[in-house]
């Protein structure tokens, strides 16, 4: 799809703490309640323990966090899987939103989104998600989460104009996201010193209960 | 609490909040409501008062006195130096805290047994009446030194804060002091004897002096957990690591946030061995004649024969003690010398790694070595610091370019006019000259009358003294103020133990609980007072300990409060001076606002550049970074140590103490309990080696600082309960031995105690040793808490030396609940 504008997320992996205020202020923003994380931060890790004879071990373990919202994609999984079209990816700033009023709630862009991004509202039958903070946008402001990141780890601009500004940032294929190719995402990560590829097998998303 | 319920809730105290907004009573309802015209947002500043040490401001929006949404960023200039405070998830969860189910509303009276959480709403004047007779008849009965206040940490506003209710209480007749806190008691120690005072050296050089280092060492700091904010240390440390590039090594049981790829090396350890591993060093160092001598003959005292006191042979130096050989000049080990070999099996790391890092220490330039606050939180806690402490000091690298001395990085800082400051608020304005430990009070509950000078560090005014320096406390604990604080029982140690003794209100007869929030302490009052929340008051407030190397000032108001019943300390106790017979004397004839102008204009006296209150009102923040550049410990010292002496009886660093040689000998203390005139590493009690506890309870356990709360500030915030889970972490290899797994829930449990929570299986933790977030709120549910309140296992043994928590030290066994 041609859009005029396609907005972006920019997530610096050697400075994200992993502390989350991206996620709580995003609540804040929108009373999102328990359950519902527009934005969430995995936590990768990995590493072997041995226990040597006389009590002592040695080990090589690692971590990093991602701290990621919608990417508001490219070629947007859950937009094709959307039987009604509520999920639609706007022309004029590529930001994938959900029309409420449209949406039934039957969760297949949930389903579809290998980031997680919609998130059903079972209480009122809708899906949600990321909208980009549209409306802070127009008054000239980022999105909350960006403002809000106490590391200065995120950023949002038109896509290109991320590229451009962040030379050292990469493709997000990186462990644990899924590999680019499936919906093209508009995210580039500066990758962590301890980064893995998509894909790795020698880590794992400790944190499941938090995201 | 399942969303649904949550959402009720919430809306139920959104109207709760703006009875206005909400009424559908009204007596001429229309037939079809009209959507009411959106009145115009307000903005007011506020901040984050709580006890993690950056106090962060917020800006709080709001419609008809309801909190619409919290921000912190203020300029879209956010250049590194001149850059946004930014709050971290605590502070942007504000709205949840104070529109919390929780929320004390209403003064109440305590209607069913001590604890139980059993009371009933009252009027202001029946609470403060009753508060006022009881401290009165209890000041008549038993002496104003049976009055015990504790509290504060909170609620760590400039003026509204404890020294209000300091300030009353000694106007009234005076209270039972105390000294040392949760936070640093034994690290303070540690500063008094080596560098001769106490809170001047537990702050060190700045984090901007990282910059002038080629390594940095990390023992037990963790600078991205603990100063979150954006303005605070984490902001800082990854800010000059990744322009400076400096090697960083990081040691500590658990593979913190400030890891994740900072860290050049992360050196696992048991928790309370660092003295082990500082030894090992330290023997590297001297038997490789790698120490600098030159600096340790002119700076230091009772390094070896070179520098010891008067009448002490060379046998008690340092040196003799590290080699473990007697004779001056033979560098010869004996048996109990502190090699590697011996420190590897007590620390968990290899004795290679040991004398490379003895190695890289000293082949580097200017080695910025920080010591943490938490290795002094052990059983041995005084002995650790002091030992941690002896890196630079053998390395010569102190009062150098890039170097610190250890201390926590020196918070970059304005004066503010502080009411804990108010000459009639401290110490010397307080009648009773009696003191305690802070850590004692439980124990001065019991049995106060017997805690004495020589055995439990109780101070006494000298005429109070026998011939041998020895005196009893002669009085125990009959009343207990407690403001903002949840030190009666979930942050104190040995919670079980705290329960019991408060709730016999034969011993402790009356208790009166400031908070605004119900929890574990407030279910111990009798009387509770409601007290505001931060974003309902107007304040002054400026940067904690941790805040990092950029100083604000924070002019808080509001537009939402005080909600329903509350009112802000100062009130509170103009109410109880009133009954008192004080009131004159406590408001000097001042309205609050006139004290909170004098306030602001003291203030602006300190700090010339501050623009004038109105401009404060809407500007909010007033910000400098490093107003008074980095901070280089202990220059001065090292320039001219002559000019310069440091505050100790030699002057000098005092590695070897004769004061402490001289507590040594006359303190009573525990069976166990060290205090020695040299730093050593001690086996101590529920420490890794402790042949009492090791069997049963096999694994250490490490409490740290979460980020989903602050001590036990926040807990109730559902957001954060999500976003950082409570959970023990455990290391796969235990785990694996015990059939876990992430999810199960398990019980930790030792002989205090037994909680029940959730396992995180992570490689994060070493093996043997298990970790836990501290502050979660105590849930007992038939002798079982259900909180996963880490206090629940931790001792009320107090340190040897300062009579402080050692509530890092903990031993315990997991299993499958």
């Amino acid at each position: 799809m041609n859009t005029k504008i396609q907005y972006g997320f920019y997530f610096d992996a050697t400075r994200c703490t992993g502390c989350k205020t991206c996620q709580v202020t995003c609540k804040d923003r929108k009373d999102l309640p328990v359950g519902i994380n527009w934005r969430r931060v995995y936590e990768f890790a990995g590493g072997q323990w041995t226990q040597n004879g006389d009590g002592t071990v040695n080990q090589n373990v690692y971590a990093y966090y991602s701290s990621i919202g919608c990417n508001h994609c490219s070629e947007p999984a859950c937009t094709k899987a959307c039987p009604t079209g509520a999920m639609h990816k706007r022309r004029e700033d590529g930001l994938v939103h959900v029309d409420a009023k449209v949406c039934i709630g039957c969760g297949s862009c949930a389903r579809a989104c290998p980031y997680d991004a919609p998130q059903i509202d079972n209480d009122k039958g809708v899906m949600t998600k990321c909208d980009g903070c549209y409306e802070r946008l127009a008054q000239g402001l980022l999105p909350t989460c960006v403002e809000a990141c106490p590391q200065r780890a995120l950023d949002f601009a038109p896509i290109e104009q991320l590229r451009a500004k962040y030379p050292d940032a990469i493709e997000p294929n990186i462990a644990p996201l899924p590999s680019t190719e499936i919906t093209h995402p508009n995210l580039i990560i500066k990758a962590n010193r301890h980064a893995k590829p998509t894909g790795d097998k020698s880590g794992q998303i400790l944190n499941w209960a938090e995201v | 609490m399942e969303r649904r319920d949550f959402l009720k809730a919430s809306a139920a105290f959104g109207c709760a909040a703006t009875l206005s907004a909400c009424d559908s009573s009204s007596s001429d309802a229309k037939p079809t409501p009209t959507a009411p015209a959106l009145t115009e947002e307000k903005l007011n500043w506020s901040a984050c008062c709580v006890d993690c040490g950056s106090h962060c401001p917020v800006r709080v929006f709001s419609r008809d006195g309801v909190i619409t949404r919290i921000e912190s960023n203020f300029t879209t200039d956010d250049e590194y130096g001149n850059h946004n405070v930014r709050a971290c998830l605590r502070g942007r969860s504000l709205r949840k805290r104070v529109y919390a189910p929780e929320r004390l509303k209403y003064p109440m009276k305590r209607v069913g047994p001590r604890g139980s959480g059993q009371f009933e709403r009252i009027s202001w004047d029946e609470a403060l009446d009753t508060v006022a007779a009881q401290l009165k008849r209890i000041a008549n009965q038993y002496g104003n030194e049976a009055i015990y206040a504790l509290g504060g940490p909170g609620a760590m506003y400039s003026f509204s804060n404890r020294g209000c209710l300091n300030r009353l209480l000694n106007l009234s007749g005076g209270y039972l002091g105390d000294y040392g806190n949760f936070s640093f008691a034994q690290y303070i120690k540690a500063c008094k004897y080596t560098y001769g005072a106490e809170v001047d050296y537990l702050f060190g050089s700045s984090i901007a002096e990282m910059a002038n280092s080629d390594l940095v060492l990390m023992i037990g700091h963790n600078p991205s957990e603990l100063g979150m904010s954006g303005s605070g240390q984490g902001y800082d440390f990854v800010r000059q690591k990744q322009q400076h590039n400096f090697k960083t090594i990081i040691i500590d049981p658990r593979y913190t946030d400030s890891s994740l790829g900072k860290e050049d090396q992360w050196i696992p350890i048991r928790p309370g061995t660092d003295a082990a591993l500082v030894e090992a060093i330290a023997y590297v160092l001297i038997s490789e004649n790698r120490v600098n001598q030159a600096f340790l003959n002119q700076y230091c005292v009772g390094y070896d024969e070179n520098t010891m006191p008067a009448d002490v042979p060379y046998s008690e130096s340092y040196k003799a003690y590290i080699l473990d050989n007697p004779v001056a000049g033979d560098l010869t080990a004996g048996a109990n010398a502190k090699t590697p070999a011996w420190a590897a099996p007590i620390t968990g790391i290899p004795a290679t790694t040991i004398i490379e890092l003895a190695h890289e220490l000293a082949d580097a330039q200017a080695p910025f070595v920080q010591v943490a606050m938490s290795i002094g939180r052990h059983s041995a806690g005084e002995n650790n610091v002091r030992t941690a402490f002896m890196l630079p000091i053998l390395l010569g690298k102190v009062g150098l370019p890039g170097t610190n001395h250890g201390g926590i990085p020196m918070a970059a800082s304005m004066n503010v006019f502080n009411m804990e400051s108010h000459a009639e608020a401290g110490d010397d304005a307080n009648p009773v000259k009696k003191r305690i430990s802070f850590f004692k009070f439980i124990e001065a509950v019991e049995n106060g009358k017997d805690l004495t000078v020589l055995k439990d560090g109780v101070i006494l005014p000298d005429e109070e003294l026998d011939e041998n320096g020895d005196g009893k406390l002669d009085t125990d604990i009959k009343a207990i103020v407690a403001y903002a604080t949840n030190r009666l029982i979930n942050q104190n140690a040995d919670v079980n133990y705290s329960r019991k003794v408060l709730a016999d209100d034969n011993k402790c007869e009356f208790i009166v609980v400031i908070d605004n929030v119900m929890n574990a302490s407030a279910e111990f009052a009798d009387i509770i007072l409601p007290d505001v929340t931060y974003v309902e008051t107007e304040d002054l407030v400026n940067q904690g300990h941790v805040a990092g190397d950029t100083a604000t000032l924070v002019q808080m108001s509001t537009s939402v409060g005080p909600m329903f019943e509350s009112k802000p300390l100062y009130e509170m106790c103009v109410g109880l001076a009133k009954r008192m017979g004080i009131e004159a004397e406590f408001t000097q004839g001042k309205s609050h606002k006139q004290w909170l102008d004098e306030a602001y204009a003291a203030t602006q006296a300190m700090n010339p550049g501050l623009p004038d209150k109105e401009v404060m009102l809407k500007q909010g923040i007033y910000r400098k970074y490093l107003p008074n550049g980095a901070y280089l410990s202990n220059k001065a010292f090292r320039e001219d140590p002559l000019a310069n002496p440091l505050p100790t009886p030699s002057g000098k660093i005092e590695i070897y103490s004769e004061r402490l040689a001289y507590l040594a000998k006359h303190w009573q203390l525990a069976e166990g309990d060290v205090i020695s005139a040299l730093p050593k590493y001690v086996p101590a009690w529920d420490g890794f080696e402790d042949e009492a506890t090791r069997y049963d309870y096999p694994l250490q356990l490490s409490g740290y600082h979460t980020k989903g709360r602050v001590h036990s500030s926040y807990h109730n915030v559902p957001w954060l309960r999500e976003a950082v889970q409570d959970a023990v972490w455990m290391n796969p290899i235990d785990a694996d031995q015990r059939g876990l797994s992430t999810g199960d829930k398990v019980r930790v449990f030792n002989s205090r105690g037994t909680i029940e929570v959730d396992v995180k299986v992570t490689p994060r933790v070493m093996p043997g040793v298990a970790a836990l977030g501290q502050g979660a709120w105590l849930k007992m549910e038939n002798g079982i808490d259900k909180g996963g309140n880490i206090n629940v296992l931790t001792s009320h043994r107090p340190t040897p030396l300062s009579k402080g928590n050692g509530q890092h030290s903990i031993r315990v066994e997991i299993q499958r609940a």
